[in-house]
């Protein structure tokens, strides 16, 4: 019989060149082994709740209330939540079109974008325009709406960090686009060389591609650098000259353990410049509930922000977004609270600054933990994570490991973290997965892990790790630098 | 300046090709006037809270308590929630890998996929297994990951019923492949015959395109036909000579508002029919807790279930959904509740079963009604909504009408809804944004409004109607039936 049309062999081709490592193979194995009965740490994605991390108490009464607004009603209601958290029940309620099961707008619902526009006003001093802020079902979605509206077919090319995070590599491959990567300096701190982008540009066009677009990931994944604002106008300059829009995933914004380089937005940056430039680059910016001190990753909420984007184009988007009715309402909800927590006054704000800076001095703590921890064991090299919620070490593989890997089929990465997964429970994610240079090799794994279990998970990495470096070091070399 | 990336010119095409009326020109008009102050009753879209339905007491419990579980610690939980909504509240908990703020699987839970995959063996009579049951935010997304599978290109054809629900011609249009009509009969209550299957069938292949699939709405939308086994049965062995696989949207299933044709998934007639064809036509059917007498749309909660789809099939499907990281945790919990609702005995059941069942029996009543209305208004003709949401009467525009509506540059069903709109504030979809045949035009209206709205809303329209009727007629003809 002839094939089937969701045969193998039948599939949309893009689809079948997709690869997103972060559950891929690794992931895999190990949820295996975890259905074998094997204890295993999953550092492979940033997940803070499924590593013990609470979630904040005044956002989830709220949404609790807005879930069952028929308690609001009940006498006894103040004996299980607090007065202002009854207070913003309402409040988010009644800006709903009849409760949390009603579609809201396709762009979310009005007066929240408009908390969100209020909060990058602060945020950045400049004003901020909600009907050019879209919310999303988790700033994933968003990205791939955002890549799918630019990519036109494969002679379209996007600028993408290496390393990166596979989100930008599997969309572009979905869509049929170009990936065209910008590598960042592990020497350098993880920076950015302006020459190497534009070297990068030149290399693409020779090859017939029309450079489109360029990401940043600002604080990066995996690598944890945060951009400085004289990097931020370098940036906006080269893609001012290059005609490229901007995406700027600034999903990590509130995860910074350094005080050196705080975050500063695209957008600030950009308006800062002035016009010309701050009319004419097309910038859209990416923030999420999922991060930060809040972590709440499995109610999908974030939002995208349009600087400089055509009427039309808007219309274009919010049109595709229409398709899918509306973002999930709830998460819309954890938006607001984020951009609009509890302010001084609030019965609630003492429990909230204890609990969100409880949290990041926690993250701070853990961030310096892991680097040196790393940076104690053998043929390992690890910049220090500035921000976001990853380590990404680099393991100086010596060439014997490096054969082995190849014997067996695996990419050497990929062949020394299956090792250390079986050995220890600890599941990560290779570097080959992010994009390295050549014979370099890495591994990502969160700064997540609770503080009390970090000694020992570091511990038995080292054990590992000292193993695997006496059966495959000969002292004779290392992996390239 | 060189177009910029986000400029409407360089948008990827296949965007600008997509039409999604439900959400279209008149629903932005409806919007407009909302704005100006005008009351708007917004019966355009299936969004049963919007009206005023509310939600089903005992999940919103659940799920507020797995929102803030550290409810479940305080001595007074008990004052204001059921023990069974408290039960299930740790249930489900327990199912999660760090509660609602933790990334789930990709595909869903696993414990409550096990839970969706015993409900359609009850409700099927065969077992059905829970690793190709994947969980997405609402219906609508497993629907487009599905099409984006299949559709290579502009040779790949869909087969899509007309009038159909513009999620699918949305879609397809945005993959980039071609949709191929097949005409529901008004004349037979939106029955399908199978001659003009395989003459849409022919007539695609004649010009070069591949049918790769079939889509079935069942109940139909907007026409709410509910199909026979009969139906089914030939549909399925028109997809085994045909090679189609078959996409069926179910997710009106507990819709129905006649007692003739009860609901039968199409799986079950599948199975019924055993081997070979039982164990060769590709199916993947979808659900939602969106409709029913759940009506929970702004949770986003769905799941499709894959039958005979090969292995690799669903594993590059999994790895599509892991780009995502996983659906949302709330809706998944809704989902949950959907198959697994309160049984006989259980504290909560009575409630649940009496809000139920006021729920279908005014929808019952609502489906009536607005036939019945609709039937007695002049040179209108409504077919009896067997099931679903809506209402989609056709209106047989005199001749002035139409040149009217030329005139004015509008397609005649929109020219007569925007006129309903402006005069009455009822805000409905033309006819035209589903597809109809040549000359036939209708709007679709949903039966939402509340009972009590119902009698105010039919007059308003009646009057409306014969007003307009009054000024386009010169009896000399109608538009053909």
């Amino acid at each position: 019989m002839a094939p089937k049309a969701l045969d193998y062999e039948s599939l949309n081709e893009n689809v079948k060149k997709v690869q997103y490592a972060v559950r891929g193979e690794l992931y895999l194995r190990a949820s295996e082994l975890q259905k074998e009965g094997k204890k295993i740490i999953f550092t492979n994605v940033g997940n803070p709740h499924a590593l013990g991390q609470k979630p904040l108490t005044f956002p989830r009464q709220v949404v609790a209330l807005c879930q069952a607004p028929f308690l609001l009603d009940d006498p006894n209601v103040g004996l299980l939540f607090p007065a202002d958290a009854i207070a913003r029940a309402k409040h988010y309620l009644s800006m709903t079109s009849g409760g949390l099961g009603a579609y809201s707008d396709s762009r979310g619902i009005p007066g929240i974008r408009k908390e969100v526009a209020e909060f990058i006003g602060r945020r950045d001093e400049y004003p901020s325009d909600p009907e050019l802020i879209f919310l999303t079902d988790g700033a994933s979605k968003g990205v791939m709406q955002i890549l799918n509206t630019i990519i036109r077919g494969e002679g379209d090319g996007v600028l993408v960090p290496v390393p990166q995070y596979p989100l930008y590599s599997a969309a572009i491959s979905l869509f049929g686009g170009s990936l065209v990567p910008y590598y960042l300096e592990e020497t350098a701190n993880w920076g950015l060389d302006v020459n190497d982008l534009r070297h990068a540009v030149f290399q693409a066009r020779s090859k017939g591609i029309t450079v489109r677009a360029m990401v940043i990931i600002n604080p990066g994944n995996p690598t944890g650098q945060c951009l400085s604002e004289a990097n931020l106008r370098e940036i906006l300059h080269f893609c001012y000259q290059e005609n490229l829009v901007l995406l700027g995933d600034e999903v990590y914004q509130q995860n910074i353990y350094q005080d050196e380089r705080p975050f500063i937005s695209a957008r600030k940056v950009l308006m800062d410049m002035g016009p010309p430039i701050s009319k004419e680059i097309q910038l859209v910016s990416f923030h999420t509930v999922s991060k930060g001190y809040w972590g709440e990753c499995g109610q999908r909420g974030g939002y995208f922000e349009m600087t400089n984007i055509p009427p039309q184009t808007v219309d274009e988007i919010y049109k595709v977004a229409s398709i899918s009715l509306s973002p999930n309402v709830p998460a819309q909800i954890f938006m607001a609270l984020m951009v609009n927590p509890p302010k001084p006054g609030d019965i609630s704000y003492e429990q909230y600054i204890r609990e969100s800076k409880g949290i990041l001095e926690s993250l701070r703590r853990r961030a310096r933990i892991m680097t040196d921890g790393f940076n104690s064991c053998r043929n390992v090299v690890c910049n220090f994570t500035e921000g976001a919620m990853y380590s990404f070490p680099q393991i100086r593989l010596p060439p014997k490991a490096i054969d082995a890997a190849k014997k067996a089929g695996k990419v050497p990465d990929v062949f020394y973290c299956l090792k250390l997964l079986e050995a220890t429970g600890i599941s990560t994610v290779p570097g080959s997965g992010f994009g390295q240079k050549e014979g370099v090799f890495h591994l990502r794994t969160t700064i997540l892990p609770a503080e009390e279990d970090m000694p020992a998970i570091m511990a038995s990495f080292k054990k590992f790790n000292d193993e695997f470096m006496d059966e495959y070091d000969d002292h004779r070399g290392y992996s390239r630098m």
